[in-house]
């Protein structure tokens, strides 16, 4: 399958003047002979959400790692945050991160550590924040994600599930305008699975935060494409998105570091390439 | 030939990446942020952790120490001596070298499968994308520690080494206290204690950076963490006689 010319591509989406958050160009790496991605190019706006499906092995989780520039491509330009990132030392991206989260594909909690301690963890130490105010903030993110009595647990005492969601409150306890998921439905039951799914929607629609998201799960893919999360009384409530609301999702698929497909949920239902048929089948 | 120039490649990757990751670490150590809380932990795993094997290890190389010179040293009938022998054998090589290999066992090896776990879990990954430099939380903190309690620890070694040849002297060889205290006094010179002391500090170093090299270097599961643990033990073993060798040539020189 050839990849997906430029003029065919849906349209690089975004409110009006509206600078792009990720902008990869052209994007190569290889490690040896095996090529991992292999001319990427796209862009995501403020608030959108990107999600890349794919067979294992594709290349999804390396797009993550370069936005985060915990690895740098052999050619090609990554923008992050309207700065060019393919360049910068290792110093010079830790300001970078500083808005960025991401949520690793088995959580990476510090074991070591309590949840408290993990979801505090950039505050506490990289930050000059006074003690109290970072356990108001963690007690505040736990809460979020619904774990608030688990805060002086160890990870080793929580459910697969519950360490995903500790994961995403200790990626967005900074505040980060930019949160990557990194498979993180993999492993679960499609119960808990829908959890963390309505976790990824809240941040998006109540925080406002840009998404990207990894994954091979496509039934949580369209989960999160087309729905929403809306104020209620009790809290929250998810419900179905809006079409507007849903065009802000966008899927891309990735074969062979190449990018096969690019648009929308109902363009992609809607697909006839027989390798996205038997990928959705 | 293929094969070697393979293995040729791999071996100079491995000496750039510790070259690598010794300058990173002395660059970090001398700057800010500096992680006190990590390297206070560390004091206490690496030091009062290793206290007891340190202990017995000391103990029993005095011991057979003072019982095999002591026989020895009847033929010529200078066993009153054998407390010169036991100290300058433990304070000058014994000591030190011992104390760093039972830590290349217990400590570069913890190490290496810590790190190495945090590897294979994306836990290093994870500290990276939140801002923290590993190198400055993970490897300062151990670094320092080591190079501050391998001396210390081989302080111990000596002494309870010597106290080890001392029962043995008295109980076995009826050597009189008095007598084999004064023979290990006598069996040392000042230049003899200082190389004692300072060569830990490069036996510790050795030690702990080969241990962070190796758990950072970890790939491959739970199969790696193994296989690193292993590794960590046989590389820090090795540098610890070599650095040894080198450390003993640079202090004769600059000693003698």
């Amino acid at each position: 399958m050839a990849p997906v010319p430029e003029e065919l591509r849906g349209p690089a989406k975004g409110r009006p003047g509206d600078e792009p958050v990720v902008v990869f160009d052209d994007v190569r790496l290889a490690f040896d002979d095996n090529v991992v991605l292999d001319g990427i190019s796209f862009k995501l706006y403020p608030g959108f959400t990107k999600i890349f499906i794919g067979a294992s092995g594709s290349g999804k989780s390396t797009v993550l790692k370069l936005i985060l520039g915990l690895l740098a491509p052999d050619s090609g330009t990554i923008t992050v945050h309207g700065q060019r990132i393919d360049g910068m030392t290792e110093n010079e991206l830790f300001a970078v991160r500083d808005h960025t989260g991401m949520v690793f594909q088995e959580g990476a909690l510090f074991d070591s550590m309590t949840v408290g301690e993990n979801v505090g963890f950039k505050l506490y130490e990289e930050t000059d924040m006074p003690l109290a105010d970072v356990r108001t903030r963690v007690e505040e993110v736990l809460g979020f994600v619904e774990l608030g009595p688990y805060i002086d647990r160890k990870p080793s005492e929580l459910s697969g599930g519950q360490r995903r969601r500790v994961a995403i409150a200790r990626a967005m306890a900074f505040k980060p305008k930019l949160l990557l998921y990194d498979e993180p439905t993999t492993g679960l039951d499609p119960i808990t699975a829908l959890t963390v799914d309505a976790e990824i929607i809240k941040l998006r629609d109540l925080e406002g935060v840009t998404s990207v998201l990894v994954t091979h799960q496509l039934r949580d893919a369209f989960y999160i494409a087309t729905h929403g999360a809306a104020r209620a009384p009790e809290g929250h409530a998810i419900v179905s998105a809006s079409p507007e609301k849903v065009e802000e999702a966008d899927f891309v698929m990735l074969r062979d570091g190449k990018i096969v497909f690019e648009g929308s949920a109902d363009e992609l239902r809607t697909a006839t390439d027989p390798y996205l048929r038997a990928f959705l089948s | 030939m293929a094969a070697f120039t393979e293995w040729l490649k791999r071996a100079l990757l491995e000496v750039q990446e510790y070259s690598k990751l010794a300058m990173a670490t002395a660059r970090c150590a001398v700057s800010r942020p500096f992680y006190w809380h990590d390297f206070v932990e560390q004091l206490d795993a690496i030091g009062i952790g290793s206290m007891t094997v340190v202990i017995l290890t000391g103990l029993f190389t005095g011991a057979v120490l003072a019982l095999q010179s002591g026989f020895t040293l009847d033929q010529f009938g200078a066993r009153p001596f054998v407390g010169r022998l036991v100290s300058a054998s433990m304070i000058k090589e014994l000591g030190p070298v011992l104390t760093a290999l039972m830590l290349a066992g217990r400590v570069s090896s913890g190490i290496a499968a810590e790190l190495g776990s945090m590897m294979v879990t994306e836990q290093v990954s994870a500290l990276r994308a939140l801002g923290t430099d590993p190198v400055r939380k993970l490897v300062v903190p151990r670094v320092l520690a080591g190079i501050l309690m391998t001396p210390v620890l081989t302080v111990v070694a000596n002494t309870v080494g010597l106290l080890g040849g001392w029962v043995v002297s008295v109980q076995n060889l009826n050597v009189a206290s008095g007598l084999y205290w004064s023979s290990v006094v006598d069996g040392l010179f000042l230049e003899d204690v200082w190389m004692g002391l300072l060569k830990p500090f490069f036996l510790g170093f050795i030690i702990v950076t080969v241990g962070c090299h190796v758990g950072l270097r970890t790939r491959g599961g739970t199969q790696g963490v193994g296989r690193a643990t292993t590794n960590a033990v046989v590389a820090a073993s090795v540098g610890v006689i070599a650095m040894d060798f080198f450390s003993t040539q640079l202090l004769l020189e600059l000693l003698f």
